[in-house]
This record gives structure tokens, C-alpha cells and sequence, in this order.
């Protein structure tokens, strides 16, 4: 048995039992408060990964990795004051030794131990529940299982495979989810009379019904399972205590959770007639060195199955661990989900509990919404509410329970766009965020004292929509009331040296036909500008193409990459990136990159845009290196520049079986097309010839997706920091259509957009959304079309490589030297180790030891 | 080659910190850098990086970036912050001042200053003042 005390005997130690999502709000908040390090936090789960985000568990189906679900900064595990120990479970409390035992032998002591145990999924007793092809819906191990079993059962079985879930409640309705994208016939089987009793109403519920069966989920109500039938130990027939029996192969489980409290049993400590860890106000047990939070947690009486109480919890066992006074508030058990793309939401007393209170309801089972708001009886204050099928008034109505509405209760339940939704004026202590605890008056500060000017910012500065999100409607209706009542206006000034935005200096430098720098930053700026203003200036001018970039004062603006056409990387070398349209590149091309890489000992990697980049270039090498590729027929790829960089593409028709357009020829036809346009941010195209969509082309500025009878055109979409699907713009598009629709796109994103600004953010940001861009590009309805077509009519017909160019010109050839006085030089501090058969710079230690360095990529070639 | 000089051509900025000069090497004709930008220069084993302003002041500084530790600040963009004469470092965009090596804009790092170095012109040809060195090393 080894003791696993290995903390400071000064730090105190919080041990928490269990991994879930509020033991991982439980470790934030502990970290963010306990400023001077007070208390280490050990972590003890039994899922052999990280806490992750439970409630998008069904988003596991839509393709996401269940890396995807992971929970705020990973980083927060590297923190020396906290452990995690994954894949063990807690067996047994010591409460008199104040430590605990894990099934693998270790032994942890605590000062505080806090039970975060969560549930388990509950199986009713039915027959025939241990069968192979039933299962429960809790942990990522449990989804994967149903995955990988529907996958092999779609393989063996020559019809669709067939599934019911027992439970139409909330759990229920994301199984039934879950099969729906697993591509499985589903029935939901609830015991009570309608879908989602604890939360909605008979007409929510009827209304709801009806929104799942246009989906194809058959729902079966006031049905109880008597028995489920086996074949050869695997499901295959589900039996009711009345009505016919349902053919199935899958049975989902989803009928509630039970605490899981039986360590707190065996210690001794009492639990709720219905299960769950006896808990005060404060979460705090019988025993004052062990509290219980979430799910697991019997508070006021009853367990809580939702996240945002658990997080209420979390935060209060810290503030009370650090000695605050934090008490539970009572639970919001507001919910808003989207189930099967259907919302539903529910909140206070929805189901008008309280005497005297009138019910204000809109039914309209031809659109398929239901909406319910509970009054008090003077019909004036809000008690709570039912929206089935519509749910976007919820963020404005929630946090006006208890309070007066302030208008006609019908406004707020009319569709969007019928009328004025009443602007009813959020007291400050009412709660925005229920998951995070924010207040409209928290939101309020962040604006007015705190310097938060966005939604992003306020969002980090409070952590309002942090978590489910629901809320940002509202919040970024308060941030921006507040930015107007503070008559706050956000600058849009570029830098110190301009007043103007992007846009508006690009629409100043194409009228006025300004073609420098020292022009443009004389009538229209001061100083003589910074890296912030020099290159967006070089790339208006470049994109309005003034000329090759280098020419004249241009290359004063450049930042290195552009001024050298080629990247810079960490130690001052640079990499080359010639163009391979779409991805495509004979033999003779690779051999002849190949060839230039192994002169010049050159680092090589395939790149995520289809082609080859070469790392480790000198500057005094480049000249030499771009002769080598151009004389093989290659280009510059400008993968340097904020411009076109690929367009990514799938083999298309002429190979693919599946493929059913030519999806190499558009894409290398567009790439030709756009090639070396200048545009705000880098650019990133893609073509898919069918709708498997191997290019990702939706996650591309532009991404077009072959259909039978044409392109559908997606923009807005990006990888990287925040990734972003594209959207659609237009469907089944013929190719001249669809080029000149792309055309008109990128050139009003070149001109209008923010320094910096993708085009997601663009597209996001621009006043009326897609819709309003699509109406710009495909309907003209800013009169703009004609000139955006000639705009890049002109860039099409300027285009030139600009590797080329230089090589043709001497001027520019002479600032292509490593010292101003010894040209030929190479940089004396650049050193390289070999790494895998190639060469990668050395770490600073390894220069320090001086060990195994080649110095530089030395090879010479002649030109 | 080594031109013995009196003084800086410019006036030398107070901050500076670099000692005084005791040896200047010419380096390049001053038309071999264009106006707001610069160029690298090898003197010995010093990489040093000398840049002219819009105005046609010279400035030289350590040719390596303190925050990257690579010999890139010469290829960094020139410009200004208020009065001060500025070059932004190419890897990080830390900004300093071309005086005396002051970061300005640290990108939220601590400050780190550029060493700077005394440049002159003389007769159309760009000198950099070198330190003098330890004898004994």
C-alpha cells in the first residue's frame, strides 16, 4: 500500500472523489481563487481520461472526436498543485484516518474530501437487460460501445438497422438522437403519457411529438416494457405489457440516472430515502471534512440531474474551503436543449404550480411550435414558461422569472420579425448565465468598468456563455445596449497613425488613386506608420494591383515574409512553398523538388493545403532556390503572403467511383484564377467532387461541394484557433455561375473586411449576416456587382509570379544578401542537428553542448 | 578596414547605452539601404543591424532579437511610435526604440532593451562604432 502524500505539509489537500464536469469547475475555481496556493487538489476518477463535456455527448455521433469534448484549458492538469488520476476508482472512506482507498492500492489523505460521484444510468428490471445490444447513455465509453456495435451490426444485416429507446425524457431524446445520426429506425417508448413529463406540458409534449415524428422517430407513449426477447444472446424482439411487440437489434436505456452514494453509504454517512449524499445549504455532510456536490449531492431534499446547480455546488464548496460564507440559492432547473434539432425549453414553473397564475399560450402545430408563458394573476410577472419548436425567446424570458415583464406577455411568444420584441429592462441581480452564476449586472460592469468592449471579451472577463452558450443572444444584447448608454463608441482606428479602418482606407486609396505609402500617410494619417499599418497598406495597394509588391517604396511596408517572399521561421532561415494547383504535381515536379530540397539540404513536409514546403532556406539562398523551381516550371505559392494560399481538392470524377464532378480541374482552374490575390487575411479554398467532402472543403474561406447537377458554393468556414464551418451561399451552381459568384465574394471580403479579419468573422459581423452577402453578390443589391467583377478582371489579367520577377530584376536581386558587407556569408549562428534523416535548427541546449550541429544547410549550388 | 572618427555625425542620443565607441568600421555605401529599412552587417563575429529612417538618420542596433534569440531585428519593420524612431522585431512584433534599444511593446513579455551600437556617415559611406575589447580576451 503506498501513501500518496507527497504535498507540501504546509498546503492543505482537497481530494476530490470522482471526474465529472463539476469536479472539473471544482479544480477551476479552487485554482482561481486560491491565489496564495493554499490547497493542493488531487483528482481521483475512475474514466480514464480527463472531465469532459457529458451534456454534447450525443455530438460524439456528428463526428467530433471526444477530444472535441474537452473542458476549458487542458492546462489546467499541468498545474503543480493539482493531480489527476485517471482509470482508478475510490473503494473505500477512512473518515477517522481522513483518507481514502482506490482500487489499485493507493491511499490518499485529506484535509476536505468532496464526493463528485455523479450517477449511474438506471436499468429498469426488465428481462432480458443484460442481452448483447442493450445499453445505457453516460460516459463517452458507453457511446462508443453503441457506435462500434451499430457499425458492425449495419455491416452483417442487409436492412436498416432498428432501435428503441426506453425513456422519451430528456436523456431519452438525445439517444434517440444518436441513433437518428447512426443512420438506425428508431422508436422512443415512454411510460408516461407524453414526451418529457418532469419538463413540458400536455401540449408541449403533443407538439413535440409531432416535431419528432416528421423526423422519422416513431414515439410510443403510456407504453411500459414487459420483457425484451433474445436471439442467441443478442436483442431482438421488445415486448409491452400492452400492444404489439417492436422488432429490434438495439435497446438504449435512458429511463434516469441514481446517485452513485454507496461510498458514502458504506462510510456511514446518511443518505436520502431516494438515494444521494444528505447535504446543508452549504453541500457540506454530517461529517464537516466531506461535502458532496452535483448529481450525487441530496440537497434541499432531492438530487439534481442538471449541470448548472452542480457548478453552483462546486463554487461553493471552494468559497466555504477558503473560508467564504457561499450558501445554494435554491435550483434554477431551467433547461433549454435542442433535442434531434428540435428546442425545447423549460423554465420556472412551467407547469403553474403556484396558485392564481394564468397561462398565455401559443399553439401552432402547422409550424410545429407550442409556447407557454405561466403568469401571476394580474398577468403582469413572470413565473415561468414552455417553448416547444421555437425556443429563441428563452435567453430574453428566463431571467425575468419572478420579475414584471413589462409589455404584452404575447409579444414575447409572436415568431421573430412580427413585431417589436418588448425591450423589458434586466435588473441588474437578475442571472444571464445560469451555468456560470452571471448577473445583467456583472455583464454590465465588465462593459463599463472593466474596458470590455465585444461579447468575446465580456465572455472572458465573466465567463457568461462559457458554457452552454444559450445566453450569448442576451449578453450581447446588454453589451451593446451598455456600450451605447456609456456612449462608448468602439474605435475602429487601425493604428496610432491612422484613423481610418481597413475598409475605409481601402475605399479612400482606390478613389483617390493613391499608389504610396508617404502619399496615403500624408493625407490621410501622421508619423510614418508601424507594423500594424505598413503591411495593411501593402496589401490595399497590392490587392487594388499597384505593381509588383517589392517595387519602390512597397518594400519598405512589407513585413519579412512578403519583403523575401518566403516564411520566416524561428531561427531567421526561411521556408520556399511552390504552387501545386489543386494538390496536382507530376512526377517530374516532385523529382525536381526533390532534387532542389537535397542541394540544398532543405528540410521537407508535405503541407495541410496539398503541397511540398521546404524548410531551412537562407536568405542569400533564395534567389538560387526559386531559379531552380522556376526553371522546372514552378511558381511562387505565396505562402508568405495574407493572400491565396490553396485550393485543396479531392482526385474528383475522373478517378473516384463515387465523384461526381471533375473536382481537380475547378480547383485548379480557381487556384490559377486567385492566384496571388491580396486579400485581408491569408485565404483558403477547396473542392469536393461529391458530397463525402474529402477536400473539407467546408472548412475552407470558400468551399465548393460537387452535387449531380452542379456546385454547391459554402463561405465563411476556417480551421486553426477557432474552427468554423463554412455556409451554404448557393446551391447547384453551373461552373461560370459559381466562379463569378466566388469572384464577387472574395473581392467584397478584400475590400470591406478588418485588418486580420477572416473571412468567418466577416461573414459574421456584416450587418444582415450571409443572407445580406448573398444579396450583395447574387442579387446586386448594393449596385456594386460590375465593379467587383472588373476588380478582379484586372487582378486576373496582372497577375505575375513574383519569384520570377525578382529573378529578373538586379535592383531586387541585391537585397537578397545575408550581410550588407559579406553578401555570400551564411549566418554564422544558425546550427542544425539531423532528426529522422533530416535536419531540424538545434535547441539551445544543444548549442550550448555543442553537440552533433551541422553548421547550416551549407550546400552550395551554382547558378 | 577601420576609419578613425571624432565624433558620431548625428547627435548621439542621450539613453544610449552602448560604451563609447573606440574603433568605427565602414560598412556599405548609405544608398545600399534604402529609407526605412534595414540591413544586416557582419563586423568580426558581431552581427550588427543598421537602419535608415525616412528622414536619412541612421540608427544601429544587435542584429539578434532578444525574445526569439535569432539574427533577424534587421528585417524588421521601420516606423515610428510618437517621436521615437521604431523597428518591429519580424518574429514577435516587439517593438523598440531605434535611440537607445528600448522595447516599447513587449507583446506582454517582460521587457528586453536592443543593444545599440554608434553609426555614422562620412563621406557617403556608413561607419558602425565598435566597442572597445577587453585586452585580455
Amino acid at each position: 500500500m503506498d501513501l500518496m502524500d507527497t504535498v507540501n505539509p504546509t498546503t492543505g489537500r482537497v481530494v476530490v472523489v470522482g471526474g465529472g464536469m463539476v469536479a472539473r469547475r471544482l479544480v477551476d475555481a479552487l485554482r482561481a481563487r486560491d491565489e496564495e496556493g493554499r490547497w493542493a487538489i488531487t483528482v481521483l476518477a475512475e474514466e480514464p481520461r480527463a472531465p469532459y463535456d457529458r451534456v454534447a455527448l450525443t455530438s460524439y455521433f456528428s463526428g467530433r472526436d471526444p477530444e472535441d469534448l474537452e473542458l476549458g484549458d487542458p492546462g489546467l492538469w499541468d498545474d503543480p498543485l493539482v493531480t489527476l488520476r485517471r482509470s482508478d476508482t475510490v473503494v473505500s472512506v477512512d473518515r477517522d484516518a481522513r483518507t481514502v482507498t482506490t482500487a489499485r492500492g493507493a491511499v490518499f489523505p485529506y484535509d476536505h474530501l468532496v464526493l463528485a460521484t455523479g450517477s449511474y444510468a438506471a436499468v429498469p428490471p426488465v428481462p432480458g437487460k443484460d442481452l448483447r445490444g442493450a445499453f445505457v447513455y453516460r460516459t463517452i465509453d458507453d457511446v462508443a460501445d453503441l457506435r462500434g456495435y451499430v457499425e458492425s451490426l449495419r455491416d452483417r444485416l442487409d436492412r436498416p438497422v432498428r432501435g428503441a429507446v426506453v425513456g422519451g425524457g430528456l436523456l431519452g431524446l438525445e439517444a434517440a438522437g444518436a441513433l437518428q445520426a447512426l443512420g438506425v429506425a428508431s422508436t422512443v417508448v415512454e411510460f408516461a403519457p407524453r414526451l418529457m413529463p418532469i419538463q413540458v406540458d400536455e401540449g408541449g409534449g403533443e407538439a413535440l411529438r409531432r416535431l419528432i415524428e416528421q423526423l422519422g422517430v416513431t414515439v410510443r407513449t403510456g407504453a411500459a416494457t414487459a420483457r425484451i426477447v433474445g436471439r442467441q444472446g443478442v436483442v431482438s424482439r421488445m415486448e409491452f405489457t400492452e400492444g404489439r411487440p417492436l422488432d429490434v437489434d438495439v435497446v438504449i436505456f435512458a429511463v434516469g440516472v441514481r446517485p452513485r452514494d454507496e461510498l458514502a453509504r458504506a462510510c456511514g454517512l446518511p443518505v436520502g430515502e431516494r438515494g444521494g449524499v444528505v447535504v446543508d445549504a452549504t453541500c457540506r455532510t454530517e461529517d464537516r471534512a466531506v461535502w458532496a456536490v452535483g448529481e450525487v449531492a441530496n440537497i434541499e431534499g432531492r438530487c439534481l440531474g442538471l449541470v448548472a446547480p452542480g457548478y453552483t455546488m462546486a463554487e461553493i464548496v471552494v468559497d466555504r474551503i477558503l473560508g467564504g460564507e457561499g450558501t445554494f440559492p435554491g435550483a434554477d432547473l431551467s433547461t433549454k436543449l435542442k433535442l434531434l434539432g428540435v428546442d425545447v425549453a423549460s423554465f420556472g414553473d412551467a407547469f403553474a404550480a403556484a396558485p392564481g397564475s394564468l397561462e398565455v399560450v401559443v399553439s401552432d402545430p402547422v409550424a410545429g411550435v407550442y409556447k407557454k408563458l405561466v403568469m401571476s394573476d394580474d398577468a403582469k410577472t413572470l413565473r415561468g414558461g414552455i417553448l416547444v419548436g421555437d425556443a429563441s425567446a428563452y435567453a430574453a424570458l428566463r431571467p425575468m422569472v419572478g420579475r414584471p415583464l413589462g409589455g404584452d406577455p404575447m409579444a414575447y411568444l409572436l415568431p421573430e420579425g412580427t413585431g417589436a420584441t418588448p425591450e423589458g429592462e434586466l435588473p441588474d441581480e437578475a442571472t444571464v448565465c445560469s451555468c456560470n452564476a452571471v448577473t445583467a449586472g456583472r455583464v454590465r460592469c465588465a462593459v463599463r468598468e472593466d474596458g470590455c468592449t465585444d461579447v468575446a471579451g465580456v465572455s472572458a472577463c465573466t465567463r457568461a456563455g462559457t458554457s452552454c452558450g444559450s445566453c450569448l443572444p442576451l449578453v450581447k444584447r446588454l453589451v451593446t445596449t451598455e456600450l451605447t448608454r456609456s456612449g462608448i463608441t468602439v474605435s475602429t482606428a487601425l493604428c496610432e497613425h491612422f484613423e481610418l479602418s481597413r475598409a475605409q482606407l481601402f475605399d479612400v486609396v482606390r478613389v483617390q488613386g493613391l499608389t504610396t505609402f508617404s502619399e496615403i500617410v500624408a493625407r490621410h494619417g501622421r508619423g510614418r506608420g508601424c507594423d500594424i499599418c505598413k503591411p495593411v497598406i501593402a496589401s490595399i495597394l497590392a490587392s487594388l494591383d499597384t505593381g509588383h509588391i517589392l517595387d519602390g517604396e512597397q518594400a519598405t511596408l512589407q513585413d519579412t515574409n512578403d519583403h523575401v517572399l518566403a516564411n520566416l521561421q524561428k531561427d531567421g532561415s526561411y521556408s520556399v512553398v511552390p504552387r501545386i494547383p489543386g494538390g496536382e504535381v507530376t512526377p517530374e515536379g516532385l523529382i525536381a523538388i526533390g532534387k532542389v530540397a537535397k542541394d540544398f539540404g532543405l528540410y521537407t513536409k508535405i503541407t495541410g493545403g496539398q503541397r511540398i514546403d521546404l524548410f531551412g532556406a537562407r536568405i542569400e539562398q533564395l534567389p538560387a532556390i526559386w531559379r531552380r523551381l522556376v526553371d522546372a516550371g514552378f511558381e511562387s505559392g505565396h505562402a508568405y503572403g495574407k493572400a491565396l494560399r490553396t485550393v485543396k481538392s479531392c482526385v474528383g470524377s475522373t478517378w473516384c467511383r463515387f465523384g461526381v464532378q471533375d473536382s481537380v480541374a475547378l480547383a485548379i482552374a480557381l487556384e490559377l484564377r486567385y492566384r496571388g490575390l491580396r486579400s485581408p487575411h491569408k485565404l483558403k479554398l477547396g473542392v469536393s467532387g461529391c458530397a463525402r467532402e474529402c477536400a473539407e472543403a467546408r472548412g475552407k474561406d470558400v468551399g465548393v461541394i460537387a452535387t449531380e447537377s452542379g456546385w454547391n458554393l459554402y463561405v465563411g468556414g476556417n480551421g486553426g484557433f477557432t474552427p468554423r464551418h463554412a455556409v451554404l451561399l448557393a446551391e447547384d451552381l453551373d461552373t461560370p455561375t459559381l466562379v463569378s459568384a466566388i469572384d464577387r465574394f472574395l473581392m467584397y471580403y478584400v475590400r470591406t473586411a478588418d485588418r486580420l479579419q477572416r473571412t468567418a468573422a466577416w461573414v459574421a459581423d456584416h450587418e444582415g449576416g450571409v443572407e445580406a452577402i448573398r444579396a450583395v453578390i447574387l442579387e446586386d443589391s448594393l449596385g456594386i456587382r460590375a465593379d467587383l467583377d472588373a476588380a478582379m478582371e484586372r487582378h486576373v489579367e496582372a497577375y505575375e509570379d513574383e519569384w520570377a520577377a525578382v529573378l529578373a530584376d538586379p535592383e531586387k536581386l541585391r537585397r537578397f544578401g545575408s550581410f550588407v558587407n559579406a553578401p555570400e556569408t551564411a549566418d554564422p549562428s544558425l546550427a542544425y542537428v539531423p532528426e529522422r534523416g533530416q535536419v531540424r535548427p538545434a535547441t539551445p541546449r544543444e548549442r550550448e553542448s555543442r553537440s552533433v550541429l551541422v553548421a547550416g544547410t551549407t550546400l552550395e549550388v551554382r547558378r | 578596414m577601420t576609419v578613425e572618427l571624432s565624433a558620431p555625425a548625428h547627435d548621439a542620443p542621450e539613453l544610449s547605452v552602448a560604451p563609447e565607441p573606440e574603433t568605427w568600421a565602414a560598412v556599405c555605401a548609405v544608398e545600399e539601404i534604402l529609407p526605412e529599412r534595414g540591413v544586416a552587417a557582419l563586423l568580426g563575429d558581431i552581427q550588427v543591424a543598421i537602419f535608415r529612417t525616412h528622414d536619412g538618420v541612421l540608427f544601429a542596433t544587435t542584429n539578434r532579437d532578444p525574445y526569439s534569440g535569432a539574427m533577424v531585428m534587421s528585417r524588421g519593420i521601420v516606423g515610428t511610435r510618437g517621436a521615437a524612431p521604431t523597428v518591429a522585431s519580424p518574429m514577435h512584433k516587439q517593438v523598440f526604440d531605434l535611440r537607445d534599444g528600448r522595447c516599447l511593446d513587449a507583446m506582454g513579455q517582460a521587457a528586453v532593451g536592443l543593444m545599440t551600437y554608434a553609426v555614422a556617415e562620412c563621406g557617403g559611406v556608413v561607419h558602425v562604432g565598435l566597442p572597445g575589447r577587453n585586452p585580455g580576451s
